[in-house]
């Protein structure tokens, strides 16, 4: 089965010179994830969402940037920490909200809950509570898609290149030529540890050439520097070159989950990071590109009615009735 | 009559025809494409299906096991042979965390069609990390079921319904019975979930899986020797655990041992003696279990064969709890 597409799709490559319109669009999505996990924050505190969550905010460049470089049909797998994965893949922020929420209209039912949320009508095979089981399920998912001509993407973090998920399923996608690219979201730090004091080699990304597989260790607070990333790879993939490792430096602003102030990251590091809030460059771009700053506030002010209506509307849905809603462990 | 099939054959027609019926359905696995299988269950299966359908994987039942989830939510059908039921350990994160849990927290977007065969069990002299049975391992985990054959008729129609099935399918197969034959099916099918009774009697049910069938089943023959009518059941699966098959078989015997190629604590035996306590209480005059040794499967012969429970054993238990027939 190496090497074969039976059905290749068409050349999906974007043209040069995209308007900063475009980008509008995906800083706004950039700006709905952010909105989402302060959103879910606040939620948590007054008791409505339960559990515990993992928040993305300072890492949304990631997912929109790797997103807006795939089809709605391609596949992406995602972490506990992949709110940011469902919306940059276009799940619907109201039925997520539901989700966290426990309601009958989240996009699982409410059976989910914050870490294990599944969208398959947006091509999100699902997010996974144990580190690393997105790459596998991104890998089995481009068995699938080397026949549909699609593309699988797994999200996943640094921690997770030491699982063996990592290492099994990079040279199972190589030995098979599978189209997916492994998007590793670094935030150095794998829960409460410094990634540099658990992980050898120092960068995650040349362990692909031990595979004879393609990487790329690169800005992942970027949104042009990981979309152009992401374009090549999923090129790579679609024309049945095989897969790709990329490497996203990126931070998240919050702690590991909601138990988690995160005392152990250095006060300067905080700093230097927050300094490089994706949001914020991709705001200085857009205006170097011409885009004025009422151009911004008007795609804010979109993004914040959308999410009030979202939240609005996730809080007024019913919970789940255990008398009809509570399901059977088998299809059929 | 008919030529007898054997259980291997049995196990390689089944898959043959399957992915010859529904071009979705992939089959890989560790030696199972150009060696045809280290047990010789799948030889030829390349040759026919090409390379596309049929092929050899790395040693890493980890990623094997994920890749068919992640191919199996997404249109593919794949039947994975993970080589003997004592690796499950290392897949065991994609097929409990998963495969099993897909159907129902997606809310029922899709569910997963993937079955899972191994060769399992002991008495080959393989030692103690090639010689166990996983299923129970996996038994309370909802979502996932688990079926076994005793016969080859069994085995091309279970395994046939295993592919068929939506949802993931744990398939064991007893390394001691590829040998033997057995009469050809009668059904295209047999459905999954159901225990069979393989042996009428009126006096005892005695209730076993796989290969303590054929080791219950002599033991009735030696029973009836001394008037003892025993009836014997084939579990067939143990998640869904068919309890009705057994109570009913309870209800006309009034009792019942079970003979469990696995530990007595933590085995299905136990799982089902539990629900014929709490649902068959008023028809249960004896009940028990034979099981294992609890120790690991050990190496040696003569080891090997006091651990496992064969027929004289499950004989010689029946005649010690009844109190009948006892050779002198």
């Amino acid at each position: 089965m190496a090497g074969t597409q039976t059905e290749r799709a068409h050349d999906r490559q974007d043209q040069p010179g995209e308007s900063a319109a475009e980008y509008l669009d995906r800083y706004g999505r950039m700006r709905l994830i952010r909105s989402f996990e302060q959103e879910i924050q606040r939620l948590f505190v007054k008791g409505e969402v339960h559990g515990t969550t993992h928040l993305s905010a300072g890492q949304e460049a990631v997912p929109v940037g790797v997103c807006s470089a795939l089809e709605p049909d391609d596949y992406v797998a995602g972490t506990y920490r992949g709110h940011g994965h469902a919306l940059a893949k276009g799940t619907d922020p109201e039925a997520l909200a539901a989700e966290m929420l426990g309601r009958a209209t989240g996009v699982c039912g409410g059976r989910a809950g914050s870490m294990n949320v599944i969208d398959l009508a947006h091509g999100l095979v699902g997010c996974f509570g144990i580190v690393g089981g997105s790459i596998a399920a991104a890998t089995g998912a481009a068995m699938s898609a080397q026949r549909q001509g699609r593309v699988a993407v797994a999200f996943f973090g640094d921690g997770a290149s030491n699982q063996g998920y990592f290492h099994e399923c990079l040279n199972w996608a190589q030995v098979f030529d599978l189209p997916v690219v492994y998007v590793c979201e670094n935030n150095f730090y794998g829960e409460f540890t410094p990634m540099t004091s658990v992980t050898a080699g120092g960068e995650i990304g040349i362990r692909a050439a031990s595979f004879g597989m393609q990487s790329q260790v690169l800005d992942g607070n970027d949104l042009w520097a990981v979309r152009e990333a992401a374009l090549e790879a999923v090129a790579r993939a679609r024309g049945g070159d095989g897969p790709t490792l990329l490497e996203c430096q990126t931070y998240r602003h919050y702690g590991h989950s909601k138990s988690d102030p995160a005392k152990y990251r250095p006060p300067d590091e905080v700093d230097r990071w927050l300094a490089r809030d994706p949001l914020d460059l991709a705001r200085a771009r857009l205006l170097e590109l011409g885009l004025g700053e009422e151009d911004l506030t008007a795609k804010d002010a979109e993004i914040d009615d959308q999410m009030n209506r979202a939240v609005e509307a996730a809080l007024a849905a019913p919970y789940p009735d255990p008398e009809k809603d509570s399901g059977s462990e088998f299809r059929g | 009559m008919s030529e007898q099939l054997e259980f291997r054959r049995a196990i390689r027609d089944a898959l043959d025809e399957e992915i010859e019926r529904d071009p979705s359905v992939v089959f890989f696995g560790e030696d199972v494409a150009l060696p045809g299988g280290v047990f010789m269950t799948t030889p030829g299966l390349h040759e026919k299906h090409g390379r596309e359908r049929v092929f050899d994987t790395p040693i890493s039942e980890l990623a094997m096991a994920g890749a068919a989830f992640g191919a199996a939510v997404t249109g593919l059908r794949p039947v994975i042979e993970i080589m003997f039921g004592d690796f499950m350990g290392l897949p065991m994160d994609s097929l409990v965390n998963q495969a099993a849990k897909f159907w129902y927290v997606s809310n029922e977007q899709a569910s997963v069609p993937l079955v899972v065969r191994s060769a399992v069990g002991a008495g080959g002299r393989f030692g103690a990390m090639h010689s166990q049975i996983h299923g129970t391992w996996f038994q309370g985990i909802p979502g996932i079921k688990i079926v076994g054959p005793s016969n080859p008729a069994d085995a091309k129609g279970l395994l046939k319904s295993a592919v068929r099935d939506d949802n993931p399918v744990i398939f064991l197969e007893h390394k001691r019975l590829y040998s033997t034959k057995g009469p050809q099916p009668t059904e295209e099918t047999v459905p999954l979930g159901r225990a069979a009774v393989v042996r009428e009697g009126s006096d005892i049910s005695i209730v076993s899986g796989l290969r303590g069938v054929h080791d219950s089943l002599e033991a009735a023959d030696e029973l009836a020797a001394d008037g003892i009518d025993a009836e014997v059941v084939d579990i067939r699966s143990l998640r869904p655990l068919d309890h009705e098959t057994v109570l009913a078989s309870v209800a006309k015997t009034n009792r019942v041992m079970l003979v469990e190629e696995g530990t007595r604590v933590g085995g299905w035996a136990g799982n089902l003696l539990g629900i014929l306590a709490a649902e068959g209480l008023h028809d249960l005059d004896e009940a028990w279990i034979v099981a294992t040794d609890d120790t690991p499967a050990p190496y040696s012969p003569t080891l090997e064969d006091a651990w496992l429970p064969g027929a004289a054993e499950i004989a010689a238990a029946v005649r010690e709890r009844l109190g009948v027939g006892a050779p002198s």
